[in-house]
This record gives C-alpha cells, structure tokens and sequence, in this order.
C-alpha cells in the first residue's frame, strides 16, 4: 500500500510538472515562470518549497523527543518571514528580474557583485540541498524497504526532470501542489489527534509496514546492596553494571545492569529454536551463537539471552528494561540480546504514563488548547525514548533506549534539547556557551530565511511588488498554521506511544499509522513530495545563479536567451546529480543541525549586503563584494571548526578551535561590520554607473 | 543623490518602507524578549500564563499569531492610496528588463 500511494504521489507530481512545463518556453518563461504566477499560488508555492522535511519530519520528531525545544525551531524558522516581508520582499521585486544579484547590483552595475552573489546562492544552494537529500533516503529506507542510495537517486532524477523541463512554472506549481498537500495532512492528523484526545494506556500494538512493533516494557523488584542487585527471579544472573551521566538531567546517574535471563523457547525445526524475545517469535538458528545459547529446565526449553536493564530507585527499587544494541568486538551486531532480523526489530517507545486526576485514564477529545494545557500540567507524566552509547569491559560498543519519564511542566518549556539552565557542578563557561549557542541558533534562524536563495526567487515570478507582497503575506499565513500544527504532531506523536527510538524523523509518519495505513502511506507521500519541491526551488536558484550571474563574468561577452536557458538547464542537470553524490556520501549527518547551518550560512552572506543596499546611502560596490565573501568564508570556517565537526574528524570535540556549533552570532556581525568598514574605506573611488531606476 | 522632490508614487513606497523597518524592528523587539526569556529566566517559561498554558506555550505560539497579524496590518497600510497613479505595482511582464 504504502509503495503505491508512494508512487501515485511521485506520478501526480511528474504530472503536473509535464503539464505546467510547456509555458516555460523563453529565458523569462524558463527562469522566473513569466513573471506570471498570481499572488496566491506563488504565496502557497512559498510555503512549499520553504517547508521543507526539515520543517516536517524534522521539527515534529525534534518536539516528539525534546519537547518544547523542537518548538523553537518552528518559532525562529516563521519570524524571519517578518525581514521578508516588510523590509525585502517589494524592493527585492522593483530592484530585479532574474536573480537575487539583479536587485543587489542594480545601483552599482559591477561585475564584481554579480559573481560574489551568485557564488553565495550556488554555495548555500548545496549546504540546503546536503540534509535535504539525506532526508530522502531517510525516508525511503524504512518505508519502501531500499536502500537509503536509492532514495537519493529517486529525488535527484525526479527533480532534474521537473527542472531542467520545466525550469520555474514547474517548480512553482510543483510547490504549490505541494505547499496544498502538506497543510492539509497537517490538518487531518492533529484534528485526528485532538479526537483521540490523550490516554496512559494507549500503546498500540498493531504492527504494519514501515513501523515498528510496540511493546510493554517490563518492571523486575530488586533489592539493592551496594554496587550489587538481587532478582528475585529464577534463572536470572546479574552479567555486568554500566553507570553513566545522565546527559539529559546533567547530574543524575543512571545506572544499567546486564542481566543473563531466561526466555521461552520452542523447537523450529531440526536446526533452530524459536524464542519469545520482546512479545516477538524470533527464530534462532542452531543452539548457541553470540550471546546466546539453548537451555533446558524442568523439560522445558529455554534460550538464554543477555539484555540491560534500568535501575530505577524512584519508588521501591526496580530494575525496567530497556533495549539494546550491541556491537561485539568481532563485528556481530545483537539487538536486545538475538540477532537482528525482520521478526527483532527496535520496538516503538514513548507514551503518556500519567494524567492529572481529573481526567482518570484519558482525556477523551479536547480542544486545541485544552491538548496543549494537558501536556503542560505538571501531573502529566510523558515517557520519552532516552539513549545512552558507551563501551563494556569486552571491547563491545552498546546503545541503550530506556524510557525517561518527565513531567509536563518541564517537557513544555525551554531546556531538554538546549541546556540553558545553569546546571551544580557544572563550569560557569559551559552554560554561557550552550546559552550563546542558543542565541546564535535563534539569530541565524531570523535572518537566513529572508536571505535563502529559493525563497528570493520567488519574488519575481510574480507581475508586480504589490503581488510579491500579498504572495509573503499568503505565505506567512500558510506557514504559521502550519508551524502551529507541528506543535500537535509532535505531542501527538508522544500520545500515540509509536516513536521510534532510533530515529525522531520517523514521529510524524509513526504517528499517521497509529491512525491507520491509508494515513500512514498518504502521510509518507507528502513527506517525499516535500522533498521534491524544496529541492527543485534549490536546483532552480542554483541554475539561475550560475546561468545568469557567473556565465555573464565568466564568459564575458553578451550571452543569447536560447544559450542562457541551455545553460541554466545543463546546470540543473549537473547540480542535480552534484546533489546526488552528496547526498550518499553524507548520509549519517543529522538532517536538522545541517539546515540550521544553511541558514547561518545565507543569513551571513546575503542579508547584510541586502539589508545596507537598500538602507545606507554610503554602501558601495566593494562594501558589497566584501561583506558577501566574509560572510560566506567565516560562517563555512567556523563551521568547520565547531566542537560538532571537530568530533566529526574523530578529535575531542572540547577541544575544537571554535567552541559553539552555531557560526551565527560571530559570522553575521562580521559580515555588517565589514561592509560598513570597507564602504566606508572606498567612498571615493569611482563607482560604476547607476543604471537607470 | 537625486534632488528633485519625490513623486506621489515614490513619496509612498518611501512611507511603506518606513512602516516595514518600524514594524520589523517591534517584532524584533518581541523576538528577542523570547529569546531572553529562554536564556536567562528559562524558569519564568514554566509559570501558567492564558488559558491554562504556560508562559512558553503562549509567548511561542503567540510570536507565530502575531507574524501572521502583523502581515494582515501591513498589507492594509500598503493599500494604493487615491491618486496614486499605477500604485506601487511596476509592472513587469513578460520577465524580461
């Protein structure tokens, strides 16, 4: 089911790209759709290619495991609109007709502008392009069960069908298919969610496709002395004891115990034992192997497996198990103590485990801000998915999920994702730079989106500034809601008791199947959809940047229509597949930090020369060319230092020559200081002339 | 720079765009006061504000109405005023210069 609603979606949105394609004859039909879009479909078109899986999968599964922190990114990634729409959007139209560079060098005509522009588009281009097809194969991998390559591959051929066929009117009305689809699955699901409302008990046990199964984690009694614990429980042998920081409360120490334990077992056939391992019958081949091994008692069979458990002295000691994924050091991979197959799988995790009293066991349907109150209530308790990663005396790597139980009150305010809050024990410094971190994140967030090189496009494939407006106005309108709606997804994925431990991006669609298939594969498809059109807005400015902006300096002599809309398609072609090769090679990076990382890359290169073009009387050309270099060279730097990447190298990430993730708050300022000073430093040499205004 | 007194057009686009930078820099204000918030009294965020929300929930999705808000406030103050010929909207059909 899902592989053909995943189909029809693709198909649909070659179709319509096909149909509107014919009207992108010419270099103004290729590049900017005519100029002919109206204002309210360029306004929807907005939204989406700007709503990108990021916004979708990212930010829902982002409030799914953090709370209220997911939230943030939804908060920063809609204010920016405000720069857009009051400060660039009109004179961003008035000022120019291709590209982002038109506008910005329509005062001082210098070659110079135009290329520094059009590098800055093509580099942020490929920074958003990275998580955005890294997306893809995250999606397609557990939903049609192929390859995370393939998924890729889909998404680039895809999209340079779209592009290079139908240059922008495809794009846009891809978009706006798009932008339609995504508002309104976004609407379905929370109202969904509000009319299931939130129960203790809702852990569905169903299992489909692309899913994981669910499970009723289980609770031992123990008594504790010392270091040790005793089970009470026949069979059971306590293997090892991990403790490690809690690196979500800072002080607190968990605490895990490998137990050898004993679990049903039953003859299938003359080579393998069938075991009930996690609520599954998973077979087992022979009768021992890593870990594990056959074990009769009372004529009855068992298999003995190893599996960590949570010690958990909150009430009266216990020990809550947990699942594991254990990587021996002779390569074997065991997961919750078997090996791994399509019958042992990660189990889904999270839940609501408490109520305020008077609800009892559920709410029953509530209303949109009654939900919201619910999850707030510092009576509500929320399990969430919590993993810990460290190595064991045998040289085996493990990573625990356990459920992490915490209270309303603090799952909806700032602090589980940025640790804000000055933690005991832990150095002034550490919690002035998480702060800064922060800062930065919300500053890059605020002035990238009005400086993304997909969205300045947009302003000129409608007839006038009016239009640019309204379509902003629409846009805002279409992406508030929809930010507005991320916050029911994510809490309604909690509800559902369905995410996946191993990956937050999976909440949203996890959520849908709680709900049934047919949502579920809708869901998926709208998701892949996603992809498509925030990648054709990205290929089509990168191909506008390099057609109209370098080839003009590049080649340096007048370039015909035809060669131009040739050359913008043959980029395209190449970004496409550029973006393919990319998206394979970087395919463990973390889809919602890389997106973070554009934006504080475009804030930093475009938006001051922007921002000062416009406001400051003394900018001139070199100010310009200068501010765009800087801002692209010390955000892509400090990037490249940050304790993220440093880890990334395999350093200790302390020691990495920047000390925050976010170039942000060093790099925009930078970029404005630089203009400033280098305006200032060539106010009297001859600058080319104006053209006419 | 250019002397000559401002047309009725230019005199308008002029007074959006001093709308726009005050509107934006009230929005920004806001902004950051969230930011600050969250930074410095992360614990405030807690305290129950509207409607049996905290303060988080509603400062949050109150930044997100207010956007939308202020969108609509503009795009009546940018209404083509009476005898203003051709409004601010110069035309460009066709996409070429």
């Amino acid at each position: 089911m899902t592989v053909v609603v995943f189909l029809v979606f693709v198909a649909l949105v070659l179709a319509v790209s096909s149909y509107t394609s014919r009207r992108a004859r010419g270099v103004g039909g290729y590049f900017v759709a005519n100029s002919s879009i109206p204002w309210g479909i360029n306004g929807i078109a907005f939204a989406g290619g700007y709503l990108s899986v990021a916004s979708f999968l990212g930010i829902c599964g982002l409030i799914a495991f953090f709370g209220y922190d997911g939230f943030l990114y939804s908060i920063g990634f809609l204010a920016g609109w405000i720069v857009a729409l009051f400060v660039i959007a009109e004179p961003m139209k008035r000022r120019g007709t291709f590209t982002f560079s038109d506008a910005l060098n329509r005062t001082f005509n210098h070659p110079g502008i135009q290329l520094a522009a059009g590098l800055s588009v093509l580099v942020v281009s490929l920074f958003y392009l990275v998580p955005q097809m890294v997306g893809a194969g995250v999606l397609v991998e557990p939903l049609l069960g192929i390859p995370h390559y393939w998924g890729v591959i889909i998404v680039g051929s895809v999209v340079i069908v779209i592009v290079a066929g139908g240059g922008m009117t495809s794009t846009t009305y891809v978009q706006f298919f798009n932008g339609g689809l995504l508002l309104l699955v976004a609407a379905t699901l929370t109202l969904a969610v509000l009319a299931r409302g939130v129960g203790t008990a809702d852990r569905p046990l169903e299992e489909g496709a692309g899913g994981v199964p669910s499970y009723q984690f289980r609770e031992l009694p123990v008594r504790v002395q010392g270091d040790s614990v005793e089970v009470a429980l026949d069979g059971v042998r306590t293997v090892d004891r991990h403790a490690v920081i809690d690196r979500y409360t800072g002080d607190e120490a968990l605490v895990f115990y490998r137990l050898s334990h004993l679990v049903p077992a039953v003859s299938d056939g003359p080579d393998g034992y069938a075991a009930d391992i996690k609520g599954r019958t998973v077979r087992l081949d022979g009768t021992s192997g890593p870990g594990w091994s056959v074990e009769s008692r009372d004529g009855r069979q068992f298999v003995r497996i190893e599996e960590w458990w949570r010690l958990d002295t909150t009430g009266p000691p216990r020990l809550v198990e947990t699942q594991a994924r254990t990587v021996r050091s002779d390569g074997e991979v065991l997961l919750n103590g078997a090996p791994e197959s399509p019958a042992n799988r990660i189990r889904q995790m999270g839940g609501v485990s408490a109520l305020p009293a008077r609800y009892g066991e559920r709410t029953g349907s509530v209303g949109p801000l009654r939900l919201l109150a619910v999850f707030a209530d510092r009576d509500t308790v929320v399990q969430l998915p919590r993993a810990t990663t460290f190595s064991t005396a045998a040289g085996e790597r493990v990573t625990i999920h356990y459920e992490g139980a915490l209270s309303g009150s603090t799952f909806m305010r700032p602090g589980l994702m940025f640790p804000l809050e000055a933690r005991a024990g832990e150095p002034g410094i550490t919690t002035l730079l998480n702060r800064l971190n922060f800062i930065s994140l919300m500053l890059a967030l605020f002035f990238g989106t009005s400086a993304l090189p997909h969205i300045l496009i947009r302003y000129y494939t409608v007839p006038s500034a009016d239009a640019a407006r309204k379509s902003t106005i629409v846009a805002i309108g279409g992406i508030g809601l929809f930010y507005i709606l991320t916050m029911y997804l994510g809490v309604g994925a909690v509800a559902s008791g369905a995410l996946n431990p191993e990956t937050s991006n999976m909440s949203a669609p996890l959520l849908a199947r709680s709900f049934g298939e047919i949502l579920f594969a809708i869901t998926s498809g709208v998701a892949f959809t996603t992809v498509l059109a925030t990648v054709s807005g990205l290929i089509m400015a990168a191909s506008g940047a390099v057609a109209h902006d370098l080839m003009a300096n590049i080649v340096r002599r007048p370039v015909s229509d035809t060669a131009k809309v040739r050359a913008g398609r043959i980029v395209a072609v190449v970004v496409g597949l550029v973006g393919i090769v990319l998206g394979i090679a970087f395919r463990d990076m973390n889809v919602s930090f890389l997106v973070g990382w554009a934006f504080a890359v475009a804030a930093s290169a475009n938006l001051p020369s922007l921002l000062f073009m416009l406001f400051w009387k003394k900018t001139t050309a070199q100010g310009i060319i200068a501010s765009i270099l800087v801002g692209i060279g010390s955000s892509v730097a400090l990037i490249l230092l940050s304790p993220d990447m440093w880890s990334r190298y395999g350093f200790d990430a302390a020691t990495a020559p920047m000390p925050i993730n976010q170039p942000g708050i060093v790099s925009i300022p930078l970029s404005f200081l630089v203009l400033v000073i280098v305006s200032l430093a060539t106010q009297n040499r001859p600058q080319p002339v104006p053209r006419n205004s | 720079m250019d002397q000559r007194s401002p047309t009725p057009d230019e005199s308008f686009e002029r007074r959006k765009s001093a709308i726009g930078i005050r509107m934006t820099l009230l929005y920004s204000l806001v902004y950051a006061g969230f930011v600050a918030l969250s930074v410095f009294q992360p614990a405030w965020m807690g305290v129950r504000a509207l409607f049996g929300l905290n303060l988080a929930v509603t400062y949050g999705l109150g930044l997100i109405i207010l956007a939308i808000l202020f969108a609509l406030i503009y795009n009546q103050l940018c209404r083509v005023p009476n005898g203003s010929a051709g409004g601010s909207g110069a035309q460009t059909k066709g996409g070429r210069p």
